[in-house]
């Protein structure tokens, strides 16, 4: 017998905000769970309601134990654009999918959520005194019941211009939340050891799962700074190596990141920040070297490389060279101990970094990384190629009214041959990109003449 | 650096075996930290392990009791899993961080 279309469709009620992260987050998620993405809806755009349909309710359950994109999600029971489209399609539910839930000894009670638009108490009794027609045999616990059922009703998204009637109302019985809570429990602020750059936690836990990221994983980030992107990834049951090429961050010595502190000291360190969270048995390693020449065998055993290269503004692009090198460039820092850097032009990093992925990354490991790019002249022919690498989703997000930088997330999809091979093709393909090697001069160059010009002088 | 690192660690550096793997170690300071064990990860990690090298290492660091080799039916078997546990995760080598790119 064919199974109807109306069956395992449930309602995930989106929060709004990272709007392109939050797609592919979410089907990346299903397909982790053994599900498929398949929506029941044209398009999702901008609104926070999502129609879809899941398999079974343990992966959507499985689901919100990962999303933070995700406030909550419902067994969709019926949805209009009218009340009487609700009482209609909810009629049209089937009664043996609801009886479970609403026989005689359980309990119950009914929630009216509104977006864009407050009712007053008695608005709210009105609507759920409708809803009398649904064979509710169970008594009503408005403090701990069993089962919770909500209404949402959807105002759209302007706050200046709330329409009388909902655009769209939906009724369904709540299964779980996502871990938005995680973004708080997890904030930078509160954290041990930060740098000028520690991401931002809401942005770790999504990168986190943009990678698949899962229990006993072996992640890698190769350009750890302070670690914020393998925490995400420790909380969620992997093991966790480092690199970087910055000596005084990964001994946890110099200048402090936090106002009042004199410098970091013992405290402040990757593995403290792990063991602040109770992470610690994840920490593997972390280890000085340099991104473009990695001392890793030959092999392939990370599940996932997630990681926030340098892009040359706050932090340097910086790489060691050989004796004959130096003569070309020298930047100087004088506060590290690396003892030979030239400038790391942005492209060849993309270049060393997808050919790392490709080589190290197990077959459908997945490689999430961020792009800065100088909007006015991005392209999508500029995203890194690779033949081993299927693009999965590029995400934007804006950082200055010219600037952007763009998560990229790609999937090893074939076996690495041999690295020779590759090298005349790619060249080719990130031509487009190398234009963006003075993506630092271009960032700056709506602050002055006169530093735009400094830059320029400073990079070979 | 844990054992399970050096294990996946080669170096360009000329003159370090050749394909420039494995690393030297010096028995220079062992510290042992203990580390929650959890089998599954050490039966994941089995699989990736080369061995000539790791026994090389334990030999370096004159450490007994471990295995030769993965033993049939090695999933399954806690004690030979909580001795790769401690060789590979608990046993740690030479100063906290290794300086790779500063080697000639």
């Amino acid at each position: 017998m064919a199974l109807s279309s109306s069956l395992n469709r449930y309602l995930l009620l989106m929060a709004q905000e990272h709007l392109e992260f939050r797609l592919p987050e979410i089907k990346s998620l299903l397909s982790l769970f053994g599900g498929q993405f398949t929506s029941s809806q044209e398009t999702y755009g901008k609104s926070p309601f999502w129609i879809l349909s899941i398999p079974s309710e343990d992966i959507a359950r499985n689901l919100m134990k990962r999303t933070v994109c995700a406030k909550s999600i419902f067994e969709l029971w019926g949805h209009g654009k009218s009340p009487e489209e609700l009482y209609s399609s909810l009629k049209n539910y089937p009664v043996e999918k609801m009886v479970p839930f609403l026989h005689s000894d359980s309990t119950y009670k009914i929630k009216i959520h509104t977006f864009n638009k407050t009712l007053t108490q008695e608005e709210k009794v009105k609507r759920i005194d409708a809803l009398e027609f649904l064979p509710f045999e169970g008594k009503v616990n408005l403090k701990k019941p069993q089962h919770i059922f909500s209404v949402l009703e959807d105002y759209g998204l302007d706050p200046n211009c709330i329409p009388e009637n909902p655009h769209n109302i939906y009724f369904g019985r709540w299964i779980a939340d996502g871990q938005r809570e995680l973004i708080e429990s997890y904030s930078v602020k509160k954290r041990h050891f930060i740098g000028n750059t520690s991401m931002d936690a809401g942005l770790s836990f999504i990168m986190a799962n943009h990678g698949k990221v899962k229990e006993n994983d072996i992640v890698f980030d190769p350009f750890v700074g302070t670690g914020g992107l393998l925490i995400a990834s420790a909380h969620f049951g992997a093991y966790v190596y480092g690199t970087d090429i910055d000596y005084n961050t990964v001994h946890g010595l110099g200048k402090a990141s936090r106002k009042n502190q004199k410098w970091r000291g013992p405290d402040e360190n990757i593995r403290a920040n792990l063991r602040q969270y109770g992470l610690e048995k994840y920490y593997l390693d972390v280890l000085v070297s340099d991104a473009s020449k990695p001392s890793w065998r030959k092999g392939t055993y990370f599940d996932a490389i997630i990681t926030d290269p340098p892009y040359g503004i706050r932090e340097s692009t910086r790489r060691t060279g050989s004796q004959k090198e130096i003569q070309k460039g020298m930047e100087k820092c004088p506060e590290s101990h690396v003892p030979v850097s030239l400038s790391y032009h942005l492209s060849d990093m993309f270049f060393d970094l997808l050919n790392f992925a490709a080589e190290t990354l197990v077959l459908g490991g997945r490689l999430v990384y961020w792009l800065p790019v100088y909007t006015p002249e991005y392209t999508e022919e500029m995203v890194p190629w690779h033949p081993c690498l299927k693009l999965i989703s590029n995400c934007e997000q804006k950082l200055s009214s010219h600037t952007s930088r763009r998560l990229i997330t790609m999937e090893k999809v074939k076996k690495f041959e041999n690295r020779d091979q590759y090298s005349h093709l790619l060249s080719d393909h990130f031509l487009p990109y190398q234009g963006h090697n003075s993506f630092r001069e271009k960032y700056f160059s709506g602050v002055t003449k006169r530093i735009a010009k400094e830059e320029k002088s400073s990079q070979e | 650096m844990k054992l399970l690192t050096h294990n996946l660690l080669s170096s360009h550096v000329r003159g370090v075996g050749p394909r420039g793997f494995p690393l030297r170690l010096q028995a220079t300071e062992v510290r042992i930290n203990p580390v929650e064990f959890n089998p599954d990860f050490v039966a994941r990690m089995i699989p990736k392990v080369e061995w000539a090298a790791l026994l090389e290492a334990a030999d370096t660091l004159h450490l007994v009791e471990v295995p030769k080799g993965p033993i049939e039916g090695y999933e399954h078997d806690e004690k030979f899993l909580r001795q790769m546990h401690h060789v590979l995760l608990e046993v740690r080598t030479g100063p906290s961080l290794a300086s790779l790119a500063t080697a000639g």
